[in-house]
């Protein structure tokens, strides 16, 4: 009997021990990030991790499937889209905070040919415009940014109606890009951000003028409004470094941030 | 040269690793009347039907059915081109077709062989033959187990096969209608031309059927030939518990009016039995159970109220289906009888092979 | 009208690919299911093993592999080049090839099963009233191992029309050619059409019930029903 009790009290003792600085100190998120800013989530989170006693838990998916879950009551803290319109609707139905949505990234769009470059003639505009291909894989342009985007330029190009049969759409942008990197498609309109391990010169990064900037926003839900990791996350997003690292990625920066408040 | 079945077979059934299997069989008989495959389950009688029909795919060896080959090496017809009919143990009807659509099955397909114009006549036969104009509009699962194995029975002779294999037909069906099937069975023997290879494990079946008997044992030939000389010399086992008997060829020898009773003749002694018309000189087959006999030593045999004593001899004596009870195996003249006696009788009596015994047969039974 | 054109594009591409599906895997089901039921070969368990994979792969697997298979560099890439083809990649017929292998163990079982379940005694009765092979399977398999053809065929054409995964994978999204219902119910939820989602995913419902309703009716009037799920 005496033996239980004392076990009964150490484990209670431990227990209490190990509460209280996760009460008060440390925190676990769940963060929902479209899949396109994967590679760059991951490297963010770690180095966050590195200087918080915050863990974060990511989810990636494609924004339409994030913002379905996050619609329905999925427990999310932060919402990283690959849009703009998505965490504003989220803010319209008063699911997310209207003022802590701003642009983390801007995406950028290049034509990607697999395989080896060498034996290859360059990739550049001529290719999009001569249309020596079978299959050009985009994202799907009724839901997905990158796909919007790639819409844009093949009508800036005035090579939509030449291309309409050779398309084919990846869900998101990420089987975008499987679809090119199997062999399937020989082109693809994909990210810069996947591109990070990609020799230069079987890419051409589209120019800018031809599409619409691809703004991804990222916006704190209304369950989170007061978890200080959640906050602290998004300042850290903000911070130039870090914005540098994004940059890093393939994206460009935006400066245009959004007035967080303790 | 008579028409002739001439058979060899060899057939190994690999059923993991303890019991193989093996059949090896080789045997030559006149293709006519019914030629009955008998042995215990297990001997490798249906087997051996099976291969002849060529439904075994690893039995080899040969096969011929009146000079005409249709298994030798390099040759081995499938089934569809024996011309045999085969009657399953079980009713084996197609249960989507009607018995109307069973029997039109079969003629459909001889029809396609060649064209014969006497078809409806034969259909009708063979539709009176075994009784089944009824049950023509009947599914199988309206059909009793008589009535199934009479349309099979009629499915196998519309095919008009050279050969009728018979598996065991009667076996699935209950002694009444076992009754029922047999004399279709007679009459086609009677009435179509063509030779029926018949197995069973009922000497009943076989005593009242065929003509020729092949004995088959693990799957080996222990003995052949006629059905009474061939059974008579061994002992078998009837279809019941306690049926050990013998079969006896006799011949009806003279009438005695005043008692009502017959004799039959067998080795130049006389078996008195009741008489139901039977005509001096015919031949008939005597089913004598082994519980029927009994023994004894003494000379005053005659004080008793059995009617036929026989002097014999005693030339095996083993321990019967229950430890109680012993079959002791007995010669008079060449003829073999058996007595099922019980191991105390035997102790007492003091009985030994090679002993001279009285047999005192209680009863006796004319089979055909 | 509640259907788009588009919808309805999807609908109709769905029934093509299912009805085609179905036809093709009973053509090549059938023989498959009969060796199977047969033989005694050693390679009866390994076959079986990979006929039935698809039951158990994530569809992902199976998108994935084909995918890398019929890109042009790959084996199926290859073979449809050196015979001429179109490349079967994001095409129609890709997803044809792709529902045969991921409906297959959906025909084959229930087929096997009810071979199974006949055996071989109405064969045996067949030949032995002269009927060639081809004769047997016609006049005697058929019609005896019906309910098994019937189980088969639903399900065969329910499990084409029900994929999504692999087709997702390999199709490449491409109305009229590749844009099957279960495809085009997952672009509206992307895009937000949740009434339009609604409307084809009853659609389905219903027509999953109905499939069901009368595999199960048919199934209370025959005794054997082939699934081994």
């Amino acid at each position: 009997m005496l033996q239980k009790s004392k076990l009964i009290s150490i484990c209670l003792g431990l227990y209490i021990v190990w509460c209280i600085p996760s009460a008060t100190l440390a925190e676990k998120i769940n963060i929902a990030v479209a899949s396109n800013f994967a590679a760059a989530i991951k490297q963010l989170i770690e180095k966050f991790e590195k200087t918080s006693t915050h863990k974060i838990q990511v989810s990636f998916g494609s924004s339409g499937k994030l913002y379905a879950q996050i619609n329905h009551g999925a427990p999310f803290h932060i919402f990283f889209s690959g849009d703009q319109t998505k965490p504003s609707l989220l803010a319209k139905n008063g699911l997310a905070i209207k003022s802590t949505q701003f642009t983390y990234a801007l995406g950028q769009l290049v034509l990607w040919r697999a395989g080896n470059p060498s034996d290859n003639k360059p990739v550049n505009r001529k290719t999009l415009t001569s249309i020596k291909f079978n299959h050009l894989a985009i994202a799907s342009p009724k839901f997905a940014p990158y796909g919007i985007a790639a819409m844009q330029v093949l009508k800036t190009l005035n090579i939509t109606q030449k291309t309409t049969k050779k398309l084919v759409l990846g869900e998101n942008i990420n089987q975008t890009y499987h679809f090119v990197a199997s062999g399937a498609a020989q082109y693809g309109l994909v990210a810069m951000s996947q591109m990070y391990k990609i020799n230069p010169a079987s890419y051409w990064e589209v120019d800018e003028d031809l599409y619409q900037p691809i703004k991804q926003d990222v916006i704190l839900l209304q369950k989170a409004k007061k978890s200080k990791a959640a906050l602290a996350f998004l300042k850290f997003i903000q911070h130039e470094d870090n914005l540098k690292l994004i940059e890093a990625f393939g994206y460009q920066s935006n400066l245009d941030k959004a007035p967080l408040v303790d | 040269m008579p028409k002739m079945i001439s058979a060899k077979f060899i057939l190994e059934h690999k059923t993991n690793g303890s019991n193989d299997f093996k059949l090896d069989v080789e045997f030559d008989v006149s293709s006519k009347g019914i030629i009955a495959i008998f042995g215990s389950s297990g001997c490798g009688k249906t087997s051996l039907l099976r291969a002849i029909a060529g439904l075994e795919k690893n039995a080899t060896g040969r096969f011929s059915l009146n000079k005409k080959v249709w298994q030798d090496n390099g040759t081995n017809l499938p089934t569809y081109k024996r011309s045999i009919g085969y009657v399953f143990q079980e009713a084996s009807l197609f249960e989507h077709l009607t018995a109307y659509g069973n029997l039109n099955y079969a003629t459909k397909r001889v029809k396609n062989l060649s064209r014969l114009d006497d078809h409806e006549t034969y259909f009708q036969q063979i539709i009176d033959l075994m009784q089944i104009e009824d049950l023509l509009p009947k599914y199988p699962a309206q059909l009793s187990g008589g009535e199934r194995q009479r349309v099979a029975i009629a499915r196998a002779l519309l095919i008009r096969p050279d050969l009728l294999l018979m598996d065991e037909p009667l076996a699935a069906l209950d002694t009444a209608r076992k009754h029922e099937i047999i004399p279709f069975l007679l009459r086609i023997r009677n009435e179509f031309d063509v030779p029926i290879i018949y197995v069973s494990h009922s000497v009943d079946e076989i005593i009242k059927l065929a003509d020729h008997i092949i004995m088959l044992k693990d799957g080996k030939i222990t003995d052949q030939g006629d059905v009474a000389t061939t059974l008579s010399k061994h002992q078998y086992i009837g279809e019941e518990q306690n049926q050990t008997g013998a079969v006896l060829n006799a011949t009806i020898s003279k009438h005695d009016k005043m008692w009502h009773l017959i004799s039959a003749e067998f080795d130049g002694r006389l078996l008195w039995l009741s008489d139901n018309q039977e005509k001096i000189g015919q031949k008939v087959r005597v089913k004598i159970m082994a519980k029927d006999v009994s023994l004894s030593v003494g000379q005053n045999h005659q004080e008793t109220s059995i009617l036929n004593h026989f002097r014999a001899k005693i030339c095996a004596i083993t321990t019967d289906t229950h430890p109680s009870m012993k079959l002791v195996k007995l010669k008079i003249g060449d003829s073999v009888l058996f007595a099922r006696i019980s191991a105390k009788s035997t102790n007492i009596l003091n009985l030994e092979l090679g002993m001279s015994v009285w047999a005192h047969i209680k009863s006796a039974s004319i089979l055909s | 009208m509640i259907f788009s054109d588009a919808d309805l594009n999807a609908i109709w591409l769905t029934l093509k690919l299912a009805t085609m599906v179905t036809f093709l895997l009973l053509l090549i089901g059938t023989p498959i299911a009969w060796w199977l039921s047969q033989t005694r070969s050693w390679l009866k368990a390994p076959l079986s093993a990979i006929f039935a994979l698809p039951l158990i792969l994530p569809p992902t697997v199976i998108g994935f592999y084909l995918l890398i298979a019929f890109a042009p560099e790959g084996p199926v890439g290859h073979l449809t080049s050196f015979f001429g083809l179109d490349s079967l990649v994001f095409s129609f017929w890709g997803l044809v090839f792709a529902s045969c292998i991921y409906s297959m163990p959906f025909v084959v079982q229930p087929l096997q099963n009810a071979f199974e379940t006949m055996g071989n005694r109405p064969l045996e009765v067949a030949a032995s009233l002269r009927a060639t092979p081809i004769d047997q399977f016609l006049s005697v398999v058929l019609p005896l191992c019906r309910s098994g053809f019937f189980t088969a065929t639903i399900l065969g054409f329910a499990h084409t029309v029900g994929e999504f995964g692999v087709v997702l994978m390999i199709g490449g999204n491409i109305e009229g050619e590749t844009r099957v219902v279960s495809v085009q119910i997952y672009d509206h939820v992307e895009a937000l059409e949740y009434s339009q989602a609604h409307y084809l995913s009853a659609a389905m419902l219903l027509f999953a019930f109905i499939i069901l309703l009368s595999l199960y009716i048919f199934q209370n009037k025959k005794t054997s029903f082939g699934v081994r799920l």
